[in-house]
C-alpha cells in the first residue's frame, strides 16, 4: 500500500524534474540534434568563464577569466568524434578584489610569470542525453597536465552560432596550487557558458 | 601552589603570564615577517593564518588573566618602594592588561572589516565568525592602523615592563622576577612570618 501511493508521487515529481530540466533549454524544443550543428566554431568573448572556490563557513572566491581563446568541431558523423581545444589567460582573473587577483597570478597560485597560458584539450567526447555531454581532456596548468572531465549542456543553437554551459570540477592540489587549503576548497568549480561562432 | 597570596604568585598566574608573554612575543614577530619583510605570497599567506590562530589564543587567555588579576589575590610589592614606583608598576601592568586584550581585537577587527574576507579558520579546526562590523578598505585600514599603533604601544611596556623587572633582580636584588619563574618564595616568605597564612597550611590537610 505504502508502494502504491508512493508510486504515483514518484512518477510526478520525475516529469516535473524533467519539464523543468527541459525550460532552459530552448534547443531542445527545437530539434537538439546536434548533428545539424555540426561544423567548426571559434569561441567569441562573448562567453563568460566563471569559477568558484568555496571557503570555510560559507561563501568563497568567485570570480570570471576574461582573456580566452578556443575552437570547438562538432562532428558531423559521431558527436563522439568532436574536439575541442581551449587556451585561459589566467593574468586576466578578475574577482572584485584587486589584492585577491594579484595573489592569484603570483607564484603562489597561476604564476603567470612564468606560465601565462591554462590549456585544455579534449580526448574524448561522449554524448550523454539530447542535449548534454561529457568532455574528457587534457588540462595543461603551471607545467602540469591532467586529465580532466567537463559536463556539457546545449544551451541554444542557430544556424551561425551555438551556446553550451559547461561545467567541471577541478583539483587544484596537483596542478601545484594548494595554498589557502583548507580554509579555500582544493576543488574549483568551474562554471562557464562558451558561445561559438560558425567558421 | 596554583593560587597566588601575598607573598607570591600561584602557578595560574605564572603560567598565563608565560604564556601570554610568549605568544605576545611570537605574534609581534610574526606580524612584522609578514607585513614588513618581502616574503614569497604563499608564505605570507600561511604566516597570516599562523598569526591569526596565535592571536586568538592570545585573545582568549588574555581574557582569562585580565578576568584572573580582577578576582584574585595580588602579591605585595616588594619592601622599600616608593608611591610613585608602586603607582607605576601597578599602572603598567593594568596597560600590559588592557593592551593584551585590545591588539587581538583590533586584528579581529581587521580580519572582520577586510574586503578579502578571509575566514578566521582557527588552527584548521573551527571557523571563529568575524565581528559584525561593515567591510570596507577605509575600516579595514582604519582597523589596521589601530592594530599596528597598539601592538608597537604593547612592545614598548613589555620592553618597560621586562627592564623594571631586570632592575628589581639585578640593582634593588629583591625577588620581583624570581616570584614570576617559581612559587617558591612564597615559602621563603611564609617561613619568615613563621607560617601566618592559615590557609594555605590547611590546604595541606587531608
Amino acid at each position: 500500500m505504502t508502494l502504491r501511493s508512493q508510486s504515483p508521487t514518484k512518477t510526478i515529481a520525475f516529469t516535473l524534474l524533467l519539464a523543468l530540466g527541459s525550460v532552459p533549454s530552448s534547443a531542445t524544443a527545437a530539434a537538439p540534434d546536434l548533428a545539424d550543428a555540426a561544423g567548426n566554431y571559434g569561441i567569441t568573448s562573448a562567453s563568460r568563464i566563471h569559477f568558484t572556490v568555496a571557503q570555510a563557513g560559507g561563501g568563497g572566491i568567485v570570480g570570471d577569466f576574461a582573456k580566452f581563446s578556443g575552437n570547438f568541431r562538432i562532428d558531423r558523423n559521431d558527436v563522439g568524434h568532436s574536439t575541442v581545444e581551449f587556451t585561459l589567460y589566467p593574468e586576466s582573473v578578475k574577482t572584485g578584489e584587486k589584492r585577491i587577483e594579484d595573489f592569484l597570478k603570483s607564484s603562489a597560485v597561476f604564476d603567470t610569470a612564468n606560465y601565462n597560458t591554462v590549456t585544455f584539450r579534449s580526448t574524448n567526447v561522449k554524448q550523454t542525453g539530447p542535449d548534454t555531454a561529457a568532455v574528457e581532456g587534457t588540462l595543461t596548468a603551471r607545467g602540469t597536465s591532467r586529465k580532466e572531465r567537463f559536463l556539457v549542456t546545449l544551451l541554444d543553437w542557430s544556424r551561425g552560432s551555438i551556446a553550451f554551459n559547461i561545467r567541471g570540477n577541478i583539483h587544484r592540489s596537483p596542478y601545484g596550487m594548494d595554498v589557502g587549503t583548507p580554509i579555500y576548497s582544493n576543488v574549483v568549480q568551474f562554471d562557464m557558458n562558451i558561445k561559438g561562432q560558425r567558421r | 601552589m596554583l593560587r597566588n597570596d601575598k607573598a607570591g604568585f600561584g602557578w595560574i598566574t605564572i603560567v598565563l603570564h608565560w604564556a601570554i608573554a610568549a605568544l605576545i612575543l611570537a605574534l609581534l614577530g610574526l606580524g612584522f615577517v609578514m607585513r614588513r619583510t618581502p616574503v614569497d605570497p604563499a608564505l605570507q599567506f600561511s604566516l597570516y593564518q599562523w598569526h591569526k590562530s596565535l592571536g586568538f589564543t592570545a585573545l582568549g587567555l588574555a581574557t582569562i588573566r585580565a578576568l584572573w588579576h580582577l578576582v584574585e589575590v595580588r602579591p605585595r610589592p616588594p619592601a622599600g618602594l616608593n608611591m610613585l614606583e608602586r603607582h607605576a608598576a601597578s599602572t603598567t601592568h593594568v596597560v600590559l592588561i588592557v593592551l593584551a586584550l585590545a591588539v587581538p581585537l583590533a586584528g579581529w577587527a581587521v580580519a572582520s572589516t577586510s574586503t578579502l574576507n578571509i575566514p578566521s579558520f582557527y588552527f584548521n579546526w573551527i571557523v571563529i565568525p568575524h565581528l559584525p562590523m561593515a567591510k570596507s578598505e577605509a575600516a579595514e585600514n582604519f582597523w589596521t592602523l589601530v592594530h599596528m599603533t597598539l601592538a608597537y604601544l604593547l612592545l614598548s611596556f613589555v620592553a618597560l615592563h621586562a627592564l623594571a623587572a631586570l632592575y628589581h633582580h639585578f640593582a634593588r636584588r629583591d625577588d620581583v622576577l624570581v616570584r614570576m619563574l617559581q612559587t617558591g618564595s612564597r615559602q621563603r616568605a611564609s617561613s619568615q612570618a613563621a607560617g601566618s597564612d592559615p590557609v594555605i597550611a590547611g590546604r595541606k590537610k587531608p
